[in-house]
């Protein structure tokens, strides 16, 4: 037996083994959003079935809301139906549903975590691929097909081949200005957007022991980013004390229980993984993206690579990538004009990448040239971005705090990058057009963010004075 | 869409592109759809490789070239990385691609297709190598995608391998049953599961 934290969860939620085929495996959370379900409810109907567990799927719109005045109708008429389609399908399926303007709406993968709903050991999916997100928690968390989500919602199981199992470690400590978020893009240039393919990866190390709750889930938020087809991280005493309390968490004897039980969720120390990597915290810097796939990064004072570094059969995309960048083999990005800054996201929207973001930009002032969106992860952030006082610090330094949502990430609501423009951005892809047909992406941490809002151009936030973090 | 599955042997459509990403294959504005009409998805397409931004056809693009056709997408390795929307499997169903051949692919992208009936073949870089250079000599160049034996043919050169696919899965395919029809006939095991997890 391999003994590994994965093989512990994943094994005991196996109903059966499908004979020549994969594992029957049960789920104990489903997440659904408005994107990624419609075709599934409707299947549903088609098929005449109800949902099989409706207690344990909770639904949210998050990636058509627009990040300004929800209270009114949204303006899109195809975001709108969208929209009310989930609410129509959750009140007709008898699902939790937390609405647009519903205190606990946000984005699903910040929501889940905060309200207590993503726990230790448990099975969770959700029709996205940063479902990895949960994994933070100690959860085994994977993105699926909408497919995929009506089999949960039919049944409260899955189809699935059992992954491989990776560890990596990361060793040592974090240099200053050097977040998770580096730690992940650091990750994905060396491993490849691919690297992790068919793998579920435990990440450990004292580095990774050392993230708070915030920057664990931004780690697992990025994990698809390798090809893995999650992350998790084992629960400790920063899972538990940050879990305590919330809204959806045991509470009582139940807690004392659920905490027992938790404890024992960690790999064995004989533990065999199918793949292991070790890396040193201190060989990380702040990274920034040049290409558009998430491992095309580097330490944000590195030159692109050279052209004679790229093999063979990779050279087109190579070439491609970077026309559409803008950008030339060799040349360092410090200094590049930047047209948009973008703080948000299931991966950075969380109030640590808030306060990160207004620990640099503090006292300063918004670069003339760049328009920022600052979208945090739900109303729970939004509040605790007011309680904080960093709203006021935010807004003296010229910057506006938008409403809940995914927002600029994949651009499905308004609020779209124009073409040819350049956003550094907290979110995770800087796929073509992404961000809006024809906008360029160079992804980046919080605070390389903040240096850009400020600054007005790719600058390293360590060069910035009043730094804390 | 439920169809069965046996041999297909086709011309092929070549995308010789590494880690080609779902917001490629169908870009986030069309996912707001909330049927699954795979003609919509698949009128879209690789919209923006299709299309110039000024909405004009891009002649450049390999689907604007009558040159190749088929029902087989060739691409290069890591095809289907990023976003889990099943939309881009829609999309290139929609199409009417049957098969994609690469050498890699990312995992939710892959399910996705095997969900929708489209068969992700994994072949060798080598194969995958000599395939494109057959279709570009001879862009009439035939593939054969035997799923009972588990093999692709490239009739150009004779060149033939093996692929993976679990019995299951196999099974699935070629009598065009799906997974939720198996969950259904099982709940009887699920509802024990649960009775167990909870004593």
């Amino acid at each position: 037996m391999a003994n590994t934290l994965f093989d512990k969860i994943w094994d005991s939620h196996v109903v059966q083994h499908v004979e020549d085929g994969p594992e029957q495996l049960y789920i104990d959370r489903l997440y659904c959003h408005e994107v990624t379900s419609p075709q599934a409810f409707e299947g549903m109907r088609a098929r005449g079935i109800k949902c099989f567990r409706p207690a344990n799927i909770f639904c949210m719109p998050d990636h058509n809301t627009p990040t300004h005045d929800q209270d009114k109708p949204i303006e899109d008429p195809v975001s709108k139906t969208q929209v009310d389609t989930l609410a129509k399908n959750a009140e007709e399926f008898g699902l939790n549903h937390f609405g647009m303007l519903h205190p606990k709406n946000g984005i699903i993968h910040v929501v889940g975590p905060e309200r207590g709903l993503s726990l230790p050991g448990m099975t969770i999916v959700c029709g996205d691929s940063h479902t990895s997100t949960h994994g933070a928690m100690g959860a085994v968390a994977f993105g699926i097909g909408t497919s995929e989500v009506e089999m949960v919602m039919a049944s409260q199981c899955i189809l699935q081949q059992k992954p491989k199992s990776m560890r990596i470690n990361i060793e040592g400590t974090l240099r200053k200005g050097v977040t998770a978020k580096d730690i992940a893009l650091y990750l994905m240039s060396k491993l490849t957007t691919s690297g992790a393919t068919g793998y579920f990866v435990e990440y450990a190390g004292s580095a990774v022991r050392n993230l708070s709750m915030e920057g664990r889930l931004t780690l697992c938020n990025l994990s698809i980013e390798m090809g893995a087809r999650g992350g998790f991280i084992a629960p400790d005493e920063t899972t538990f004390e940050y879990i305590k309390g919330r809204e959806y968490a045991p509470k009582g004897e139940e807690w004392e229980k659920a905490v027992t039980y938790w404890k024992t969720l960690k790999s064995g120390d004989d533990a065999i993984f199918d793949k292991e990597l070790t890396f040193k915290a201190e060989d990380i810097e702040p990274m920034v993206t040049y290409g558009t796939n998430p491992g095309m990064g580097m330490g944000i004072t590195e030159s692109i690579p050279a052209l004679d570094t790229v093999p063979e059969a990779g050279k087109a995309s190579y070439l491609k990538s970077l026309d559409y960048m803008g950008f030339k083999p060799g040349k360092k990005l410090l200094g590049t004009p930047v047209d948009y800054v973008f703080l948000g996201a299931c991966t950075n929207g969380r109030i640590e990448d808030f306060r990160a973001f207004a620990s640099i930009v503090k006292g300063k002032k918004k670069a003339d040239r760049v328009t920022a969106w600052l979208v945090p992860g739900s109303w729970m952030v939004s509040e605790q971005i007011k309680e904080e006082g960093l709203d006021k610090i935010l807004e003296e330094a010229g910057f506006e705090i938008r409403q809940p949502g995914c927002s600029a990430c994949l651009a499905m609501n308004d609020d779209k990058i124009p073409a040819g423009k350049l956003a550094v951005s907290t979110s995770n892809r800087n796929f073509e057009g992404r961000q809006g047909p024809g906008a360029r992406t160079v992804l980046a941490s919080p605070l390389v963010a903040a240096a850009a809002a400020v600054t007005g151009e790719i600058t390293d936030p360590r060069t910035l004075i009043n730094f804390e973090c | 869409m439920k169809q069965k599955f046996d041999i297909i042997t086709s011309t092929c459509v070549p995308l010789p592109l590494e880690n080609v990403d779902t917001d490629q294959i169908i870009p986030a504005r069309f996912l707001k759809a909330t049927t699954r009409e795979e003609s919509f998805f698949g009128e879209n397409l690789f919209r923006d490789w299709r299309y110039n931004p000024d909405g004009t056809v891009n002649k450049d693009f390999v689907l604007n070239d009558p040159t190749y056709s088929g029902e087989i997408l060739v691409a290069g390795k890591n095809f289907g990385s990023g976003s889990s929307r099943e939309h881009a499997a829609w999309a290139i169903a929609g199409y009417g691609f049957r098969v994609v051949i690469s050498s890699f692919f990312a995992d939710i992208h892959k399910n996705n297709e095997l969900n929708n009936f489209v068969l992700p073949v994994v072949v060798s870089e080598g194969f995958l190598a000599e395939l494109f250079d057959s279709i570009k000599k001879d862009p009439k160049t035939e593939v054969e995608v035997n799923l009972p034996n588990q093999t692709v043919t490239n009739k150009a050169t004779g060149k033939s391998e093996k692929f993976e696919i679990n019995g299951y899965k196999k099974y699935c395919l070629m009598n065009a049953l799906d997974d939720i029809d198996f969950l259904l006939e099982n709940k009887d095991k699920t509802e024990a599961w649960e009775r167990k997890a909870k004593a």
